[in-house]
C-alpha cells in the first residue's frame, strides 16, 4: 500500500484488518484504509462489494468482528453512531435523513441545542448558529423553514451543515451526487473543497468515475469485501479503475449498436400541462434511442408520466403507431404497447415486500388470469423466463425484491415491462444508483431492444450516459423543449447550454 | 393555523347556540361546558404526546375506568383525597409503563399492543369491580364539592387541566427531550441515527399518557361520583377523535397539545350544544364523526397544496 507521504500528517481515521460478517455473508474481509486530513479519498466498488458496511463500521453503526478502528492512531470502539459523531466522524448518506416536520435549524441541532436557564432550549441562538452555518456554506436557506419539500440537493446541504455543526473532522459522503444534476454537483464539490482546505478528511463514494477523478486524490477499491488497492488517482485511467472494481476487462460502458431507425412509433404533439410543461413535441422512431436531458425540475419526468397517462395533460396529443391515446389512461397506453420504467424504482416501480416472481408478473395479469383465478404456473414460468434473460441475480424467485441490490431491482422493473413486449419503452433514470457492471448490462439491453425495433425514450441526468447511448438528444429547460441535437453534434457543451437555457431554442 | 381554525369553529358554534337559546351561556352553563371538557382535555393531552411519536394508546378508556375505581375504593374506605388522586396517577403510570415497554421493546405496532392492553385492563377492572358501584354518597363531601365547585364560572378541575396543559405545551416547545418526541414521529429512522434514545422517549410518552389518564380518572370520580365496571368504555375513540380533530396527525411529528385540547373542547361542547338547541342527543355521535372526517380531509388538502407549492418553488430555483 502506498502512503501519500511518510513524513506527512498522521491518518485521522483508519481501519486495520477489519472483518465483518452478517450470518453467512462475509461483508468485509481484512480491510485496511487510511484517511488523512486535507484530502478527498475515493471509495470505489460495485454494489455488494462492501462499501456500505465499511461506511457503517467507520460511522459506529457496526462493530468489526476482527481488526480495529483507529482514531488519531488510537483504537476506538463506538457504542453507537452518536458516539462516532461526537468524535468528529460524520456521514452524509445517499438518502438524506431529515425530519420533514421540523425546521432546518431543529434538524441541524437536534439533541444538541444551545441552552439557557433551567435547561430550556435557546431558540434564538439556535437560529443564529444555523444562519452562520448557511453563510459558511454559501447557501441561503431559511432556518425556520420545515425540511419537508426541500430538494435533494438542499437536503444534502442541510446534512453537511449538520456535520459541520459537530465540528466533523471526517466527512464520509455516500453517493451524494446520485440525485443531483450538473450545477448542483458543482456547488457540492465547491463545498467539499472548502471543507478539505479547512483540514477535513473526506471519504467520497460515487459510481460516476469522472467525479472520482475530478474531486479526489486517492482511491481505495473494494471487490467482494476485500481491498484490492489503495493508490493515488494520478496515473490511473478509468479503465484501470473499472478493471480493479470488476476484476475483468469490461467492454464498453456504452455499447451502442448502429441501427437504422424505422417508422415513427411514438408521436407527441404540443403537449401541455399547466404550470409544468408547455408545447412539447417530439417523435421516437422504431430502433431509435432518444435521450431526454435537462436539469432537475425541467419537467422531463412529468412529460413521461403524461405520455403514459399517469397524469392528465391539458392540451396536445399523443399517438402510438398513428393511433391517439386517451388522456390520463395508463391502461390504453399499455394496450397500445407503451411501457414506463419510473424514476423511483422503490416507490413506483416495485412492490418492495412482494416476491420477484409476482413483481414481474404484475404486468401479465391479463394473460395469467383465467376465469378470475391466477394461473401460478404460468406466472412463474413467465417471470422465470424474463429474470433469466436479464440475468437478475437472486437466490430464489420467491424472495422479496427488497433483498436485491439496486441494480438487480432495476432489472426486475425492466423485466416486468419487457415481458409485455412493448413497442415504445420509456426509461426514467435507468441506471441511477447502480454499479458499473450492471450499468453496462442495462445499456447493452437497451441497445439490443432498439436493434430489435423497440422505440426507446431515455430520460437521464447522467450526461455521459446520454451522450454515449442516444441517437438524438432532446433537451428540456423549465418545461419547454429547447433543443433537438443529433448524435454527431451532441457534446457536453451543446447539451448543457440548452439545458440551462443559454442556447437559442 | 389549525388551532385558530378550531377555536373559530368553537366560538361560532357557541355563538349560534347562544343566539338560539339565551340561557345557554349562564354561569352554570359555562361551568358545565368546561367541566365536561376537562376530563377529555386531560386524556387528549396525554394521548397527543403518544400520537406525536407516531404511536397510539387505545387503552386509555380502560385505564380511566380502573383508576377512577381505585381512587373511589380508597376514598370509600376513608382515605385522604390527595392520596386517592396519587393512587390513581400511580396506577395510570404503571399501565403506561406496561404499554411503553411492550411498544418500545416488542417491536409490535402500537395499535395492536394497546388494543390488547385495552382488553386486559378492562378485564382486570371488571373482575375487580364485579357488580359493585361507587356513588357520590360513598365519597367524602369535600371531595365531591371540590369536583363540582369552582371560582365563579371556572371550575377547579378545569384549572387543574389548564395547568397541566400549559406545562406540557411549554415542555414540548422548550425542552430538548420534548422536541425529540416530534423528531421520533417525523422520521423514526433518522431519530435513531441521530442518537435519540428512542426506547426511552417512547416509554416516557406512554408513561406520561398513563399518568394523565390516571389523573383524569381521579377527576372523573370527583366530577361524576359514579364509577362501575363499564366506566370509560369506548372513551378511547372519543380521545382519538379529539386529537385528530385538533390537528395531531397520525403520521406523527406535528401538531400541538393546544390543538388536541381545543379538539377535546370542541367535541365535548357538541354534547352541550345540541340539547340547548333542542336537537336530540343521538346526533352527537354522527356529528363527531363528521368533524373527524372533515379534519382529516382538511389535513390532506392542505398537505397536497403545500407539497405542490413547494415543488413549484424548488423547480423555479433549480
Amino acid at each position: 500500500m502506498t502512503h501519500p507521504s511518510d513524513t506527512g500528517p498522521a491518518p485521522v481515521l483508519a481501519l486495520k484488518g477489519v472483518s465483518k460478517s452478517f450470518g453467512a455473508v462475509r461483508a468485509l474481509r481484512d480491510v485496511s484504509l487510511e484517511l488523512f486530513p486535507g484530502e478527498v479519498h475515493a471509495l470505489a466498488g460495485e454494489n455488494g462489494a462492501g462499501k456500505s458496511t465499511l461506511i457503517k463500521t467507520l460511522a459506529g453503526v457496526h462493530r468489526p468482528d476482527t481488526g480495529q478502528v483507529l482514531l488519531d492512531g488510537a483504537p476506538v470502539a463506538f457504542p453507537g453512531p452518536g458516539d462516532a459523531r461526537d468524535a468528529g466522524i460524520a456521514v452524509i448518506y445517499q438518502e438524506p435523513t431529515l425530519f420533514p416536520d421540523l425546521s432546518i435549524a431543529e434538524n441541524i441541532f437536534m439533541g444538541r441545542r444551545p441552552r439557557r436557564g433551567l435547561g430550556r432550549i435557546d431558540h434564538r441562538a439556535t437560529r443564529a448558529a444555523t444562519t452562520a452555518l448557511m453563510r459558511r456554506l454559501g447557501v441561503g436557506l431559511d432556518p425556520d423553514r420545515p425540511a419537508r419539500g426541500l430538494s435533494i440537493a438542499d437536503q444534502q446541504i442541510v446534512e453537511i451543515a449538520k456535520a459541520l455543526s459537530f465540528d466533523a473532522r471526517v466527512l464520509i459522503m455516500d453517493e451524494p451526487t446520485a440525485a443531483l444534476t450538473g450545477t448542483e454537483v458543482a456547488r457540492l464539490f465547491g463545498v467539499v473543497r472548502t471543507l478539505r482546505d479547512q483540514g477535513a478528511a473526506v471519504l467520497f463514494i460515487s459510481h460516476r468515475l469522472e467525479e472520482i477523478f475530478e474531486l479526489c486524490t486517492r482511491v481505495t477499491t473494494l471487490r467482494d469485501g476485500t481491498r484490492i488497492a489503495s493508490e493515488p488517482l494520478a496515473g490511473l485511467t478509468e479503465d484501470d479503475l473499472v478493471r480493479r472494481m470488476v476484476g475483468r476487462d469490461l467492454d464498453e460502458l456504452y455499447p451502442k449498436q448502429e441501427v437504422r431507425p424505422g417508422e415513427v412509433a411514438l408521436s407527441v404533439r404540443r403537449l401541455t400541462r399547466e404550470g409544468v410543461f408547455t408545447d412539447v413535441s417530439f417523435e421516437v422512431r422504431r430502433g431509435e434511442i432518444v435521450g431526454l436531458a435537462g436539469l432537475v425540475g425541467a419537467g422531463r419526468t412529468e412529460v413521461a408520466r403524461a405520455v403514459f397517462g399517469v397524469d392528465r395533460w391539458d392540451a396536445g396529443e399523443v399517438e402510438v403507431d398513428g393511433r391517439p391515446l386517451t388522456n390520463g389512461a395508463p391502461s390504453t397506453a399499455m394496450a397500445a404497447g407503451l411501457a414506463l420504467v419510473p424514476e423511483d424504482r422503490r416507490a413506483q416501480g416495485l412492490v418492495m415486500n412482494m416476491s420477484i416472481e409476482r413483481n414481474i408478473g404484475l404486468t401479465g395479469l391479463g394473460s395469467t388470469v383465467r376465469g378470475g383465478l391466477m394461473d401460478r404456473g404460468a406466472e412463474r414460468s413467465r417471470s422465470l423466463d424474463w429474470a433469466v434473460r436479464l440475468q437478475v441475480k437472486y437466490a430464489r424467485i420467491a424472495d422479496t425484491v427488497n433483498t436485491l441490490s439496486g441494480g438487480n431491482q432495476q432489472k426486475v422493473v425492466l423485466a416486468k415491462w419487457l415481458a409485455t413486449g412493448p413497442k415504445v419503452l420509456i426509461v426514467d433514470e435507468p441506471t441511477r444508483g447502480i454499479d458499473v457492471g450492471t450499468k453496462a448490462e442495462v445499456h447493452r439491453l437497451l441497445s439490443r431492444l432498439a436493434a430489435d425495433g423497440v422505440a426507446v425514450l431515455m430520460i437521464s441526468s447522467d450526461l455521459p450516459e446520454i451522450l454515449g447511448m442516444a441517437d438524438r438528444v432532446l433537451v428540456m429547460h423549465e418545461g419547454r423543449l429547447t433543443a433537438e441535437i443529433p448524435r454527431p453534434d451532441a457534446t457536453e457543451e451543446t447539451v448543457m447550454a440548452a439545458a440551462t437555457g443559454r442556447a437559442a431554442a | 393555523m389549525r388551532e385558530l381554525a378550531i377555536l373559530l369553529v368553537f366560538l361560532v358554534m357557541i355563538g349560534v347556540t347562544q343566539a338560539g337559546n339565551s340561557a345557554f351561556l349562564s354561569q352554570q352553563g359555562i361551568k358545565d361546558l368546561l367541566l365536561n371538557a376537562t376530563i377529555l382535555v386531560l386524556v387528549a393531552t396525554g394521548q397527543a404526546l403518544v400520537v406525536i411519536t407516531r404511536n397510539v394508546d387505545l387503552s386509555v378508556g380502560s385505564t380511566l375506568g380502573i383508576t377512577a375505581f381505585a381512587a373511589g375504593i380508597h376514598l370509600q374506605g376513608g382515605g385522604h383525597p390527595v392520596a386517592g388522586v396519587a393512587l390513581a396517577v400511580l396506577l395510570g403510570i404503571g399501565f403506561g409503563l406496561l404499554n411503553g415497554l411492550l411498544v418500545s421493546l416488542g417491536q409490535v405496532p402500537a395499535l395492536v399492543v394497546t388494543l390488547g392492553t385495552l382488553y386486559i385492563i378492562r378485564g382486570i377492572d371488571s373482575i375487580w369491580v364485579g357488580s359493585r358501584q361507587i356513588t357520590a354518597a360513598d365519597l367524602p363531601g369535600g371531595f365531591v364539592d371540590f369536583g363540582s365547585g369552582g371560582i365563579s364560572a371556572v371550575p377547579h378541575l378545569a384549572l387543574i387541566a389548564l395547568a397541566v396543559l400549559v406545562a406540557t405545551a411549554y415542555y414540548l416547545k422548550h425542552y430538548g427531550s420534548g422536541r425529540e418526541l416530534y423528531a421520533l414521529g417525523s422520521n423514526p429512522e433518522a431519530a435513531r441515527l441521530a442518537g435519540i434514545p428512542v426506547r426511552r422517549r417512547i416509554l416516557a410518552a406512554y408513561t406520561f399518557c398513563g399518568a394523565l389518564t390516571g389523573l383524569a380518572g381521579a377527576l372523573y370520580l370527583a366530577r361524576f361520583g359514579n364509577v362501575d365496571s363499564g366506566t370509560g368504555s369506548g372513551y378511547e375513540l372519543t380521545v382519538v377523535s379529539a386529537v385528530v380533530v385538533g390537528g395531531v396527525v397520525f403520521t406523527g411529528g406535528s401538531g400541538s397539545v393546544y390543538g388536541a385540547a381545543l379538539g377535546a373542547l370542541l367535541l365535548t361542547s357538541v354534547n352541550s350544544v345540541l340539547p340547548a338547541l333542542g336537537v336530540s342527543s343521538v346526533w352527537v355521535l354522527a356529528i363527531n364523526g363528521v368533524l373527524l372526517i372533515l379534519a382529516i380531509a382538511v389535513d390532506r388538502i392542505v398537505a397536497l397544496r403545500v407539497a405542490s407549492a413547494l415543488k413549484k418553488r424548488n423547480a423555479r430555483h433549480a
